[in-house]
């Protein structure tokens, strides 16, 4: 059953060093608040996944808590590269990152086949690509009704899932709207779960009997965070910041201006600060 | 020669134009996402844009600075989960065009966007994949915009991200792929197409004011132009007034260049 917690409780509960965590959101409802408690609290040597990393997987690992990236696409999206991640991958700095790459189609798979408590997903892919040669994991089963070659990828191996939504009912159903991503996914497939919300509310209301909820009891804790997704966005409170996403890439293209940045804005600040951000939309 | 349009406007226009009111078409970031919106509110009113966020039938007043931006959620028929749109709509078979983009392209239109140089030790890590791997092959057919330049127009990619025509010929036939593949390359100089029989990209048309010389030196292997190629219709008055619109918009709406 969902467990209502601060934020810093959430974590310090839930991720631990050396952990497997995915913090989803496929532009929409980046959980990045989460993400700065775990640099907050120095967690280490994270195997993270994501299908684009984004920048709060930029932050992650330029503060060093990373050690293992699994992606599909990453960069910044609509600007350009990933600094903190390029300079960590190429250069070792601030430590050595390995990767594990795939394409969309696998990354949303392989999600799937977890949630499903499958080993393995298999779909239509990879075809006359090279990933396969880099990453071993990448392999192909032959149909055994019509003999068609198709590609498997293994289940994302998760300990805890973390995402933002919309808002948590007091008995910590959670409901998502708008781009959904694979963030139920993600939950169902993790053996612990993370939830930012923006709000706690008495009914959820869901738009529609198809509404993306999570039942209270697949989630483990619940914190409420306004703002929590910041630069990205939350449908129906706030807008994506575009124009920080352009600004990332200054203030991540240089170490010393990534590391101003996170002291200012993350090390001395706590989740509190987002809620600057979290002015409904008009 | 001058000219009231810039190279840029030239290759959206003539990419927008590629495409038709009946297709369905898978879009990506950036010039494939300014074409497909420029041929949605020109020409190609009824034209069915999806994005690999899980919008579907998307009309976007603004172009995405994301792939996963509000504006696409909200003007958008309806939003799936990912895996269903990677599951269902495109693994499913229900896109008629994809639209790619690169770092680099070979003449087999075969696409770079994961290193610059050898995988496990890049000179530049690019972003990687992300969905083109299963477009490249699920869509009905590909279309490619990328601005022509010799480090971008290469003898031979550092690494096969997506599949164009492999090694030419029945390149795809053979890794029992059954979709068309690239049937057009527009870049900021010309229009290239496929040679019907060797897959090798061919120049069909040249921007107005652009020399075969200009694509000469632009490609990086000895570049091929069909007998009649002629030159691309510049863009009309109205192509431009959309399309400068849109991004006079979208520049507005993003705070900063778009």
């Amino acid at each position: 059953m969902a467990e209502f917690l601060k934020l810093s409780e959430a974590i310090e509960a839930n991720v631990r060093d050396g952990d497997a965590v995915a913090m989803e959101g496929f532009t929409h409802l980046i959980p990045f608040a989460a993400g700065h408690e775990i640099i907050r609290q120095k967690r280490k040597r994270l195997s993270l996944i994501r299908m684009t990393p984004d920048l709060i997987y930029d932050q992650l690992i330029g503060m060093g808590c990373a050690e293992r990236m699994t992606f599909s696409w990453g960069g910044n999206p609509g600007v350009g590269s990933l600094h903190r991640f390029r300079d960590a991958y190429q250069n070792g700095w601030p430590n050595k990152i390995e990767i594990v790459e795939h394409s969309h189609a696998a990354m949303a798979n392989a999600y799937d086949a977890a949630a499903a408590g499958l080993p393995f997903a298999v779909f239509r892919g990879y075809r006359g690509a090279e990933l396969p040669r880099v990453n071993p994991s990448i392999k192909e089963v032959t149909c055994p009704y019509t003999g068609e070659k198709l590609a498997t990828v293994p289940a994302v191996n998760l300990d805890v899932a973390i995402i933002h939504a919309q808002k948590a009912d007091r008995k910590g159903n959670v409901l998502l709207e708008g781009i959904v991503g694979v963030q139920k996914e993600a939950v169902l497939a993790a053996k612990r779960s993370v939830v930012t919300v923006e709000e706690i509310v008495d009914e959820l209301n869901t738009p529609s009997p198809n509404s993306v909820v999570l039942p209270g009891w697949t989630v483990k804790a619940i914190a409420v965070v306004p703002g929590g997704a910041h630069p990205s966005y939350t449908q129906g409170y706030y807008k994506r910041d575009n124009a920080f996403y352009k600004a990332w890439d200054e203030i991540a293209r240089d170490r010393d201006s990534f590391l101003a940045w996170m002291e200012e804005n993350v090390l001395k600040k706590g989740p509190e600060a987002f809620a600057a951000h979290a002015k409904k939309a008009a | 020669m001058s000219q009231n349009f810039t190279p840029n406007e030239m290759m959206t226009v003539a990419a927008a134009r590629a495409l038709t009111n009946q297709d369905v078409c898978f879009v990506g970031i950036g010039a494939p996402s300014a074409a497909c919106n420029l041929a949605r509110q020109t020409h190609a009113p009824d034209i069915v844009l999806i994005y690999e966020s899980g919008t579907i039938e998307t009309r976007p007043n603004v172009l995405p600075l994301s792939i996963g931006d509000g504006e696409l959620c909200e003007t958008a028929l309806t939003t799936v989960p990912v895996p269903e749109m990677f599951r269902y709509w495109l693994q499913g078979g229900r896109i008629t065009t994809g639209f790619l983009g690169g770092a680099q392209i070979d003449k087999f239109a075969n696409l770079n966007t994961t290193v610059v140089g050898p995988y496990e030790k890049p000179s530049v890590r690019l972003p990687g994949g992300g969905g083109a791997p299963e477009i490249a092959t699920s869509c009905g057919q590909i279309f490619i915009t990328m601005a022509h330049s010799k480090r971008a127009f290469v003898e031979k990619i550092d690494f096969f991200t997506s599949l164009g025509h492999g090694e030419g010929g029945d390149s795809r036939e053979k890794l029992g792929v059954t979709t068309k593949g690239p049937t057009k390359v527009i870049t900021d100089l010309c229009v290239m197409e496929p040679d019907a029989t060797t897959k090798e990209l061919t120049v069909v048309s040249l921007h107005p004011g652009v020399t075969k010389e200009q694509v000469i030196a632009a490609t990086g292997w000895p570049v091929k132009f069909a007998p009649n190629a002629g030159e691309t219709p510049p863009p009309n008055e109205t192509e431009l007034k959309v399309l400068r619109e849109l991004h006079a918009r979208t520049k507005a709406a993003h705070g900063g260049n778009a």
